[in-house]
């Protein structure tokens, strides 16, 4: 089979966790990556500063898709000092499939969404 | 899948071609982005190192032999240029780095100094980011209009609309690509040149997607300004073309100041070289345009007609073979009116995974939206998969690709 489409990833990506909308929310952030348009979109419920429900919504590859479903499992429940703190290659450990740098901003993009819905910061996972 | 060998249509063994180029000779490798950027033969290569070795040090100054021998390979590298082209003189070809800066140099220049407000430049919804934003900026600088030809649902041009435009009798240019790098369409030419120059307009072609795979005679066309890419085409990056009738360049004010683009320099104002070197300022890049010429010869040297019909075929064979997937929708005319590059969609399947999966398999494709936003959103799209074909590739290519893209269906199911 295939390197990158591993049945996990293509799980992720038919049967998305954590899809959809929350409204009312408490944060919400949509970006696009512009090498390919794909378009994600984060809305959090917080109790204090404790992510207490996570949805997310939008369209793109499966990587992006899937990588972002398992961030949202990622997260829940976490403080958003704990979303600060989760870099770049603990995402990409997560996902576990070798990516190469023009498939990397796929995977990152959810997380990129998440940190400016959850605390503002505006740029790419890696950059911070 | 059996192929059916390559030669059998064609008049060129394009599986003995494929070993002139040395990054091919892996056999494992697929290349289908030659829309992006052509694969270089050893003749290109060879003729750039032959420059760096033995004749190299900046044109235009020097009195020593090997100055001499400098400047001489970047004229006779343009005389090739203009050979290929069919251009009337070499003081009608300027050396750019891209179609992209040629686009750019007709916009800066005869653009700023010849629109008004009202006036109307018509481009077309398939075009090139490249032959839209620098177009925007002019408009913005001159308060001229931008008006776009639309396509129908075999994404041929509507020439409708360029009548209407036309019929206003402000349409100073009409700027168009001649082949659709997304489409693939080749457009009409000779009717919009008629058409336009009929209403006093002049014509600009980008001729990106044309060069690399049909004859272009430039001066048998009428066009007034054409713009290619020599990386699409066999030579180096780096290398462009810009064609321009010899009064409209010479009534042009230049683009980039600096050395080499000079008559006489004073403390206050200069006056200007003759064509081209008024729009070359500063050390041009020699090597990359020694390539570009080299690669004029090759693809004379193989023919031009043989290249299309090569390349028919395989568009042909390929677009038989593509529509023969479930759920693939090809973007675009038919064979009979195409050329270069075929741009698809697999039901939902986003062309990122497309393409990720067939580099698996070695075979190289591009996805996104080819710098055509707009075209894609008249389609209703955000990106498509897009193989595209050149002199070097096989049915066999072809079959890898279909290949490829079976595996894809089978990886994401149904």
């Amino acid at each position: 089979m295939s390197d990158l489409y591993r049945e996990y990833i293509l799980d992720h990506y038919r049967n998305p966790r954590n899809h959809g909308t929350l409204d009312p929310n408490d944060a919400t952030y949509e970006d696009t990556n512009p090498l390919c348009g794909d378009r994600i979109r984060i809305d959090l419920r917080l109790d204090g500063d404790r992510i207490v429900d996570i949805k997310f919504s939008g369209r793109g590859c499966a990587i992006s898709q899937a990588a972002t479903s398992m961030l949202t499992e990622m997260v829940e429940g976490k403080t958003i000092d704990e979303v600060k703190a989760i870099s770049k290659d603990d995402l990409l450990e997560e996902i576990g499939i070798p990516l190469s740098p023009a498939r990397i901003k796929c995977a990152l993009l959810g997380l990129k969404v998440l940190k400016a819905s959850a605390y503002g910061f505006h740029g790419w996972p890696g950059d911070e | 899948m059996s192929a059916i060998p390559s030669t059998a249509s064609t008049s060129f063994d394009a599986v003995a071609l494929r070993q002139q180029f040395p990054i091919l000779r892996d056999p494992s490798l697929v290349y289908l982005d030659s829309a992006a950027s052509s694969q270089k033969p050893e003749a290109v290569l060879q003729a750039m190192e032959q420059y760096y070795r033995h004749d190299y040090a900046n044109v235009h100054r020097g009195v020593y032999a090997l100055a001499e021998r400098s400047t001489e390979a970047y004229d006779e590298a343009r005389r090739r240029v203009a050979s290929f082209f069919g251009a009337g003189s070499t003081a009608e070809i300027v050396f750019v780095r891209n179609t992209t800066e040629a686009i750019n140099l007709v916009a800066r220049t005869w653009g700023a100094a010849n629109l008004k407000p009202g006036d109307i430049v018509v481009l077309s919804e398939m075009e090139h980011h490249s032959n839209l934003v620098p177009w925007q900026l002019v408009a913005a600088q001159t308060g001229a209009m931008l008006e776009f030809m639309s396509f129908d649902d075999d994404g041929l041009l509507r020439l409708k609309d360029l009548d209407r435009f036309l019929a206003t009798s402000r349409v100073r240019l009409v700027s168009v690509c001649h082949v659709s790098n997304m489409l693939g369409t080749v457009n009409p030419i000779e009717e919009i040149i008629a058409r336009a120059h009929n209403h006093g307009a002049l014509v600009m072609l980008d001729g990106a997607q044309a060069a690399p795979h049909v004859a272009v005679n430039l001066a048998a066309l009428g066009v007034d300004f054409y713009a290619a890419s020599g990386h699409k085409m066999c030579g180096p990056m780096g290398s462009g073309l810009l064609y321009g009738r010899r009064e409209l360049l010479e009534a042009m004010p230049p683009f980039l100041g600096g050395g080499d683009m000079i008559r006489v320099v004073g403390l206050r104002e200069s006056t200007w070289a003759d064509l081209p070197a008024k729009f070359e300022a500063g050390t041009p890049s020699v090597a990359d345009a020694v390539g570009f010429g080299a690669a004029c010869d090759y693809l004379a040297g193989l023919g031009m007609a043989n290249v299309a019909t090569h390349e028919h075929d395989l568009i042909e064979y390929a677009w038989g073979q593509l529509l023969e997937l479930p759920e693939l929708t090809a973007w675009g005319p038919p064979p009979e009116r195409r050329s270069g590059a075929i741009s698809f969609s697999m039901g939902g399947i986003h062309p990122h995974d497309i393409a990720s999966i067939l580099d698996e398999g070695g075979v190289c494709i591009r996805a996104g939206h080819h710098c055509t936003q707009p075209l894609h959103a008249h389609l209703g799209l955000d990106a498509t998969a897009r193989a595209s074909f050149y002199v070097y590739n096989t049915r066999d290519d072809v079959d890898r690709l279909i290949d490829g893209l079976r595996r894809v269906r089978s990886i994401f199911g149904n």
